[in-house]
């Protein structure tokens, strides 16, 4: 099984950006690397600018380049970069609106945690037209994922899991952000660059619960699967998506890595997680069929 | 088994009577509600299936006491209890008497209701909505069946009860 | 088989039936159409006491069919690996039981039905989240799907700038209880309750609900133990849904409905523009509202849309009384600003 860095959720910085990708091209040891702007079609023209010295970057590292689509493309200037990304040949495109299917045709691509990809008629389907790797959305229960994998396993489709990172549980037409900030999402001055790890909500009792991002909510917590990690491969999954965050990812990478590799324990790993996302807590509900916020300790029911 | 209520400020004149006579005059009346809609309605149980042995409180707030319901298709059950203080119980549905029976009688919407705050409900909402589903379900109006239980009594009494809550 | 049902006539109304005595209601109140669903998780609205069994469906068609209306069977929901054979065997029904179309979302479901039951009519539900002419497209061609409904993201300019560039009917919602988050892509209930929204049909499933009212007459709502709201004892309450929930932010300490208040959306005002845009369908929203939602709001609805298709201007009963909150919004459909 290979690790993967998922694409960026936030509207970071073109420095900050710029330094991110330099460091994991040199440091993280993932295989893939997903690039653009998959949230908020306002960001994408900032990151375009940018993505061909990355790929350069990356690859000349050794990195495969992936190029993300728009989770939501409902606008001109949305369907035209959708369009357009599906155009190109010399790298692979993960496609996360069925817009991008209809532009792809039958060439290869892979498809996206926002495609909906649950079950095993879906991804044959996809299969079919195209598809060559499936990223699964991230509420799919360990039994379902099973399933769907080995399904995939069958067609000869690569199967990846977010094994680390806040859930992504929504995506709306309205900007959130700029509703916080009494702003409409056309006149948002990119407020959401002021939370490079999305802006908290807390309940009336002040319990942290979810993150703002854009038109994306996420979850508050992180997910973490290291325990789960060593028994993926098994179940057919070949590629673990670990999601960008305002921590130190090429720490982050570094421990699963170990974890994968079995040079360290899971409850090492997690030790050693904790320490890089102080502050921040940890959730495995969604792969153990339970309220995705939970974490469920699985010493006793690892088989 | 779960809630045991605060008491509710309810109509002077319940406090000043003894509730304990009232109540027992009306459990043989009920049972012979109950009983009725049980046996003409039998799809209605299939529909609270997980919810038959479950107690639900009705409070109507003009009312001196409540009325406890278990819609068990083998033996319903429907009783007037003490308010004060309400027996434990799994769900209580909790509204004045007028809205109360416009809701069994189809002809106002509990949601709506529930967002206006007029209906309060508490306990188990899962009960509570599958009850309410399983009313709703309930071809023609439950409270004119029960008025026809009682012949032109019952029927002048509904049409009282109906004109007051006319707009 | 019998004939195909006759879809042909603009400004069809499409009409919630939770149970069969509120299909009954909605074809009493003039619906074109009603839609319904299963007992079990293929429907997005897949509540307790609620829904349909085959023989309550069966009965159900017949009624409708026998007064001109015709019946919609919702597997809306996204199929888990494994348990796919939940689905195939509702599609499998509807077919037999001459249903005059099924509204899917799942690609794997619409091709399962397109090449086993080919008679069947397919419309995209709103869960496929299909909100531009490519993507709809794309189901059209592959699936032979009919009919499209439009997330409620969309002004009525963007609808008719769509309608040109898309060779199937549309249908869009006019009233009823307004989503936030793009459906079908949203796992917000499935993060604070363990059941998913896409997978089992529940938003805010009843189950994981609790009020609590405190000493003072206030209102606490709750899901799956955490706060969602607070209402004061005079304010109006909502469903208990996550995106219409209270929050602090940082610079929001007092808190505040981050996505969107308890409103619902009424679009009587806009039936004549949306009937000029090219919208063939209204649709009202309510599946688990009772038999008096559906009356009342069924009729108001008949007599608007037939007044508009006379050219007359609707008299448009307040309906206002049956929404969340006991306030309505336009949502998207007025103006770009609601994004």
């Amino acid at each position: 099984m290979e690790l993967t860095l998922g694409p960026l959720a936030y509207h970071w910085t073109p420095e900050r950006r710029a330094d991110f990708y330099a460091r994991i091209a040199d440091e993280a040891p993932v295989s893939t690397v997903y690039l653009g702007e998959v949230i908020c079609s306002k960001r994408a023209p900032f990151f375009e600018r940018e993505i061909p010295r990355m790929i350069e970057r990356l690859t000349r590292a050794g990195k495969r380049v992936v190029l993300s689509s728009l989770a939501e493309v409902m606008l001109k200037r949305e369907r035209q970069a959708t369009d357009g990304l599906m155009e190109i040949e010399e790298h692979e495109v993960e496609i996360n609106n069925a817009a991008g299917l209809l532009a792809r045709g039958g060439r290869a691509h892979r498809v996206g945690p926002f495609l909906n990809a649950y079950n095993e008629a879906t991804i044959d389907w996809m299969a079919g037209q195209g598809a060559t790797h499936v990223c699964l959305p991230a509420e799919m229960p360990r039994d379902a994922v099973a399933v769907a994998a080995q399904a995939a396993a069958t067609l000869g489709v690569g199967v990846e899991v977010q094994v680390f990172g806040r859930a992504p549980l929504a995506v709306s037409a309205r900007c959130y952000h700029a509703r916080a900030h009494g702003r409409t999402k056309d006149n948002c001055k990119f407020i959401c660059e002021d939370d490079p790890d999305g802006m908290p909500l807390s309940t009336g009792d002040g319990q942290p619960i979810l993150r703002v991002n854009g038109i994306q909510t996420q979850s508050e917590s992180y997910i973490e699967l290291l325990q789960e990690l060593s028994g993926m491969g098994a179940l057919g999954i070949t590629h673990a998506r670990l999601m960008p965050q305002d921590v130190d990812m090429v720490a982050v990478a570094h421990v699963f890595d170990e974890v994968l590799g079995g040079r360290i324990d899971p409850d090492e790993g997690r030790a050693r997680l904790s320490a890089i996302c102080t502050g921040t807590s940890f959730s495995n509900g969604f792969w153990h069929g339970e309220a995705g916020y939970r974490h469920i300790s699985r010493r006793a029911d690892a088989a | 088994m779960t809630d045991i209520s605060a008491p509710r400020p309810r109509a002077a004149f319940s406090a000043l009577l003894p509730t304990a006579p009232l109540r027992a005059l009306l459990q043989p009346v009920l049972q012979r509600v109950v009983r009725r809609i049980a046996a003409r309605h039998p799809g209605m149980f299939a529909r609270i299936a997980p919810y038959q042995q479950a107690d639900f409180l009705i409070v109507a707030s003009e009312l001196p006491f409540a009325l406890h319901l278990r819609p068990d298709p083998q033996a319903p059950l429907f009783r007037a209890v003490p308010r004060d203080p309400l027996p434990a119980h799994d769900a209580r549905i909790e509204g004045p008497f007028m809205l109360l029976l416009s809701l069994v009688d189809g002809e106002t919407d509990g949601d709506a209701a529930f967002f206006s705050r007029d209906l309060v409900i508490s306990g188990n909402t899962e009960a509570v909505v599958s009850l309410r589903n399983a009313l709703d379900d309930v071809e023609g109006s439950i409270a004119q069946d029960t008025a026809d239980l009682f012949g032109p009594p019952g029927r002048m009494l509904l049409d009282a009860l109906r004109q007051r809550s006319a707009p | 088989m019998n004939a195909p049902a006759d879809f042909s006539q603009a400004g069809e109304l499409v009409c919630p039936a939770g149970t069969p005595a509120a299909l009954r209601t909605a074809v009493d109140a003039g619906a074109d159409t009603v839609y319904c669903g299963f007992q079990d998780a293929t429907n997005a609205r897949n509540f307790p006491g609620l829904n349909f069994t085959l023989p309550e469906l069966e009965a159900s068609v017949a009624y409708a069919h026998a007064r001109g209306a015709k019946v919609l069977l919702a597997l809306n929901t996204y199929p888990p690996a494994g348990k796919f054979d939940l689905w195939r065997a509702a599609a499998a029904n509807a077919a037999r039981l001459q249903v005059d179309a099924c509204i899917v979302a799942d690609m794997g479901v619409a091709r399962h039905i397109a090449t086993e039951h080919p008679g069947l009519r397919l419309h995209l539900s709103v869960q496929a989240a299909a909100s531009s002419p490519e993507a709809i497209r794309y189901y059209c061609q592959h699936f032979g799907v009919k009919r499209v409904v439009l997330p409620r993201i969309l002004t009525i300019p963007e609808i008719r700038a769509i309608k040109q560039e898309i060779p199937c009917e549309i249908e869009t919602f006019i009233f009823g209880n307004h989503g936030l988050m793009v459906e079908g892509r949203c796992s917000l209930t499935s993060w604070l309750t363990g059941e998913s929204t896409n997978m089992d049909g529940v938003c805010s499933p009843a189950g994981k609900v609790t009020y609590e009212e405190d000493a003072n007459g206030g209102l606490r709502s709750c899901l799956g133990g955490f706060t969602i709201d607070r209402f004061a004892p005079d304010e109006t309450a909502g469903y208990p849904t996550i995106c219409k929930g209270r929050y602090a932010a940082p610079h929001r300490p007092e808190g505040y409905y981050a996505f969107e208040e308890p409103v619902s959306l009424n679009l009587a005002r806009l039936l004549p523009d949306l009937m000029g845009a090219g919208v063939h369908a209204f649709k009202i929203e309510g599946r688990q509202r009772s038999k008096s939602y559906v009356r009342k709001v069924v009729g108001a609805f008949r007599a608007a849309v037939d007044a508009v298709r006379a050219g007359a201007t609707p008299d448009l009963a307040d309906l206002v009384a049956l929404t969340e909150g006991q306030k309505e919004t336009q949502g998207a459909f007025q103006t770009k600003k609601w994004r």
